[in-house]
């Protein structure tokens, strides 16, 4: 019987030799790069996993087909931004394989993207929250200097315009409706506001990718996303959370550094069977 | 949920140049997330260029059991058909 994996042992050839010299400028943006990569279209990709959960669940079929667009929408740029990730590492590696052969701590998926969807309230301001970054994120990385990038975002930032808009809207007459409706946005917005502060943090290798000019550093984005969510909240008649502690913006933790919450390994459990039951599997 | 919300009749027009066709219903509050309902349930596969919701209430329809006096008398009357014209080859198709 062929042996499981080892996933507690860190892969050593990963990780930098102790004792070799620091990388050459152009290496240590290329790692940057692949960073940032995984962090987009792993966000795409387990954000795309979660929506596609209400499949056949919705609260209703017009919202249930809504929600599959948008998570196949978010997993066609996925493998656009994965495939480029296994093109820039150079070791071979396909989108299908950054997706399926990868275990949880090789995942760079913010903490928000991996929360369960629990009502469909929770799901809509997930939603929202994340909507509202991506675009900016999209935005910016429409005028990056790497053509490459610029041409992903191009296309996606149109489905994510839409994903903003379709998301913004039913907060609002979330928020906005019964008294029912407005208590469970209100509650969902208390239990993700906590995984937002991660959105913004910048590291090492954002800052090497800042300084290359190839994407503005993540905290830049931050005043464009407060005005949408102060405006939709408002409008949603939600209380603003205010300032209160974050999740995963410590240099030890975070999804950006693959440090994950429980959640990750039973979504990748459901996403990745088949794959690593039957290797290699077609159809 | 969605039995509480109202019918819409969705159309859709497939180019620039054609006409808006009726392409189904479906359930939305309001005349906005019709729209965008239509547009997530029939555009999926690049089908359209604008869209069109009409409440379902406001379409008034022919009733099925007038069908007789309404469209019977109509099938007799070929001369209301063009077909007795000679149209010369160099015009092609009308």
């Amino acid at each position: 019987m062929p042996s499981l994996p080892d996933v507690m042992t860190p892969a050593l050839e990963t990780l930098a030799p102790a004792g070799q010299p620091a990388p050459a400028p152009q290496e240590a943006n290329r790692d940057a790069l692949v960073e940032w990569l995984l962090r987009t279209g792993d966000n795409a990709l387990i954000l795309g996993q979660r929506l596609s959960e209400w499949c056949g669940h919705a609260p209703a079929l017009e919202e249930d087909i809504a929600l599959a667009n948008q998570a196949l929408d978010l997993i066609g740029q996925c493998q656009l931004w994965l495939g480029l990730a296994g093109a820039v590492e150079g070791r071979g590696r396909t989108a299908d394989d950054l997706a399926f052969l990868r275990d949880a701590g090789a995942f760079r998926n913010l903490l928000l993207v991996e929360r369960p969807n629990r009502d469909f309230g929770h799901t809509l301001m997930r939603q929202f929250l994340f909507d509202a970054f991506h675009l900016e994120l999209l935005e910016a990385a429409r005028a990056s200097s790497d053509p490459r990038i610029a041409e992903i975002a191009a296309k996606a930032w149109k489905e994510a315009a839409y994903h903003l808009e379709r998301s913004a809207d039913l907060v609002v007459r979330l928020g906005d409706g019964s008294a029912e409706s407005h208590d469970r946005m209100q509650a969902a917005l208390a239990a993700l506001w906590s995984f937002t502060g991660e959105m913004f943090t910048d590291d090492d290798h954002d800052r090497a990718l800042a300084d290359a000019g190839v994407m503005p550093l993540p905290s830049s984005l931050r005043p464009a996303w407060d005005r949408t969510v102060a405006q939709v909240l408002d409008e949603a008649t939600l209380t603003h959370p205010g300032e209160v502690w974050q999740q995963g913006i410590t240099d030890m933790g975070g999804g950006k550094r693959g440090v994950h919450s429980e959640h990750l390994g039973h979504l990748l459990a459901q996403m990745q069977f088949l794959q690593r039951a039957y290797p290699g599997a077609r159809w | 949920m969605s039995s509480e919300w109202p019918l819409w009749e969705v159309f859709i027009r497939g180019q620039h140049g054609l006409n808006h066709r009726h392409v189904g219903s479906l359930h939305a509050p309001d005349a906005e997330m019709a729209i965008r309902n239509a547009r997530d349930v029939y555009t999926r596969r690049n089908e359209g260029v604008s869209i069109w919701v009409v409440p379902s209430s406001a379409i008034t329809a022919s009733s099925p059991s007038e069908k007789g006096p309404l469209f019977d008398p109509a099938n007799d009357k070929v001369y209301r058909h063009p077909t007795f014209f000679d149209i010369p080859a160099e015009i092609g198709h009308m």
